[in-house]
């Protein structure tokens, strides 16, 4: 696992947003296409227009592969994800609990689903992808190589970890490439109900015993510097994002998102009644925003680099499911073929 | 425990832990299409318990959480075969079309029932059943007329599976010792309320046979099997499913959550 993503040259995407780490920014992709060169006229004339892009324009090449790769690893980090909240399934601690945390882990293979069709209008495959996914050579958002480690964690996934996601996500529903914009109209909007159920999770957690109380503050304690690192490091370190916003693909920047989502948690807290792990946070005035500590982003670093808590058991448990379902698969293809074949000798008679 | 809520609590234990066990195979599908559906399949079986459980509680007073959550092995009425061990895919196809069919039956007997909550959610539950069973027909036609490796695994399942579908048409727990009277003429049948199981095995096996016929598929020589869940009395795999289930909840015992 570890030598896969050292290796990497492609840049990371967590969940809708480019960055790397700093070794991998010293050493650019050399083979790939270099913006602009191939620029048609009416690829221009979209994007100056604000119109969407679709799979029949032309395009530059490098723009096909950014939103090839940035799809992917959106669809890549949405059926991980399945895998921290899934951990939870099957001890959900009431029904009515068990009950949405399956449609919510549900709604994340229907969104793996749309962003993988809206990444195939691009000329690639699903099957392509899983691989590249399988072999680490593509990536998925880093935040779902921690542990959720008590039931306050699936709360705090939702309100910190999707609230984040929206966050990153909602420009992209005015993202120049048509297919993907449609498909994060819907995730989105699904998106916002697993926000406010994470919300409620925690909420019910923070009014109830003094042991559900210290669950949901330790949850808040460990996802809220991994949730503030989902917006990449900042501006100045990020060097993708200036292309991708000529683009249209990245509508703000890291720091501009990083600093909405903290303007919008942080009177979510309060009314949680949980504490933020920042004692920097305070609103300044001057500013119209909340202050807050820089993000140390060493952590982070370490994770994209396999160094997280868990980054080899999420990749091995998605290739184990992969290979062990090999055969269903197979089977599902000479089924069909069979079936071709059995139409197409009836028709002849 | 009434005779009714001895039938609701069976119907409602076969649906919850049906679920708990499809559970399982959200995040290791074979494809991502199949995550969607065995959640789906999951979900509804889920919400049947919970429509029946609610029911249960009316009378004994008890929330649907503290029915599925703080009864012990011995009380769960579900037949033997939901509780079974299923992380192969065939074998989850096998259980899956075996139980939705018989559900499809039941459900569809029980929309005329005489309990009005009882016909409600069996009119809900008849629509569900109905593509669950159909789903599953599909993936055994798919496995069994697949490749050799997967006809080969689908009777394999098949094989282990089948004589535990018994415990389905068994009506002996509905007996009234007391009154000594013969399951078929229990005052839930003869006053409509429930449907005897053993009128559902002609239909189910007939559908069953029908699938397995077109599937390329052998029906199993019968064989006899010690299934006892409808009497609380579970294989040893049960007590660590509820012990899964039951943990955080029972750590905690009254918070909400």
């Amino acid at each position: 696992m570890r030598e896969f993503v050292t290796s990497a040259v492609t840049v990371v995407t967590v969940y809708g947003n480019d960055f790397t780490t700093p070794e991998q920014q010293a050493a650019p992709d050399s083979a790939a296409p270099r913006p602009a060169d191939d620029e048609p006229a009416s690829f221009r004339a979209l994007l100056e227009a604000d119109d969407r892009v679709e799979p029949r324009d032309e395009m530059p090449e490098a723009y096909r592969k950014t939103l090839i790769r940035q799809i992917a690893q959106h669809a890549h980090s949405e059926i991980i994800g399945m895998q921290p909240e899934g951990n939870w399934i099957s001890r959900a601690p009431s029904l009515r609990r068990k009950a949405i945390l399956m449609a919510k882990v549900q709604d994340e293979a229907g969104h793996g689903l749309y962003l993988y069709a809206a990444a195939e209008t691009l000329g690639v495959d699903r099957a392509d992808l899983l691989d590249q996914l399988h072999s680490g050579r593509q990536k998925y958002s880093s935040i779902f190589n921690y542990p959720t480690l008590t039931w306050a964690d699936v709360g705090a996934i939702g309100w910190l970890v999707d609230g984040a996601a929206i966050v990153n996500q909602v420009p992209l529903c005015r993202c120049s490439y048509g297919p993907y914009a449609r498909a994060m109209v819907r995730v989105c909007k699904e998106e916002s109900f697993h926000q406010r159920q994470g919300f409620e999770i925690l909420h019910t957690l923070s009014h109830g015993s003094d042991a559900q109380k210290a669950m949901a503050q330790d949850a808040v304690n460990r996802y809220w510097w991994p949730s503030l690192m989902m917006f990449g490091p900042p501006d100045d370190d990020s060097p993708n994002s200036a292309q991708s916003m000529a683009w249209g693909i990245k509508r703000f920047s890291n720091d501009d998102l990083r600093q909405r989502f903290i303007d919008m948690t942080v009177p979510q807290a309060e009314a949680l009644g949980l504490t933020l792990p920042d004692d920097a946070i305070a609103w300044n005035e001057e500013r119209g925003h909340y202050d807050f500590t820089p993000v140390d982003f060493t952590e982070l670093f370490e994770v994209i680099r396999g160094n997280g808590p868990c980054n080899e058991q999420r990749l091995s448990h998605r290739v184990r499911a992969h290979e062990e379902g090999a055969w269903v698969r197979e089977a599902a293809a000479a089924y069909a073929d069979k079936q071709a074949a059995r139409k197409q000798t009836e028709s002849v008679a | 425990m009434s005779p009714l809520e001895n039938y609701l609590l069976a119907l409602a234990d076969d649906a919850l832990i049906s679920s708990q066990r499809l559970g399982w195979w959200i995040s290791r599908a074979p494809q991502l299409e199949e995550d969607v559906a065995m959640a789906n399949i999951g979900l509804d079986q889920l919400g049947q318990a919970r429509a029946l459980l609610t029911l249960v509680g009316e009378t004994t007073g008890q929330s649907e959480d503290e029915l599925a959550y703080l009864r012990d092995e011995r009380d769960f009425r579900n037949v033997c075969l939901v509780e079974r061990e299923q992380s192969d895919f065939a074998v989850a196809m096998t259980r899956l079309l075996i139980f939705s069919t018989w559900q499809h039956e039941l459900y569809g007997a029980l929309t005329s029932s005489s309990h009005p909550t009882l016909a409600a959610i069996a009119a809900k539950a008849v629509k569900e059943t109905a593509y669950h069973a159909d789903h599953a027909a599909h993936w055994v036609l798919r496995l069994g007329d697949g490749t050799d490796e997967s006809h080969r695994r689908m009777q394999a399942a098949l094989e282990a599976e089948w004589p535990w579908r018994d415990e389905l048409f068994d009506n002996t727990f509905l007996n009234e010792p007391d009154l000594n009277v013969a399951p078929h003429d229990a005052q839930l049948m003869v006053d409509g309320t429930a449907v005897d199981p053993a009128t559902l095995r002609e239909p189910v096996e007939r559908r069953l046979g029908a699938v397995l016929d077109q599937a390329t598929l052998g029906v199993p020589e019968p064989r006899v099997v010690f299934s006892k869940g409808r009497d609380g009395r579970h294989t040893e795999v049960m007590g660590y499913l509820l012990s899964e289930m039951q943990h955080l909840h029972r750590s905690h015992q009254g918070d909400t959550w």
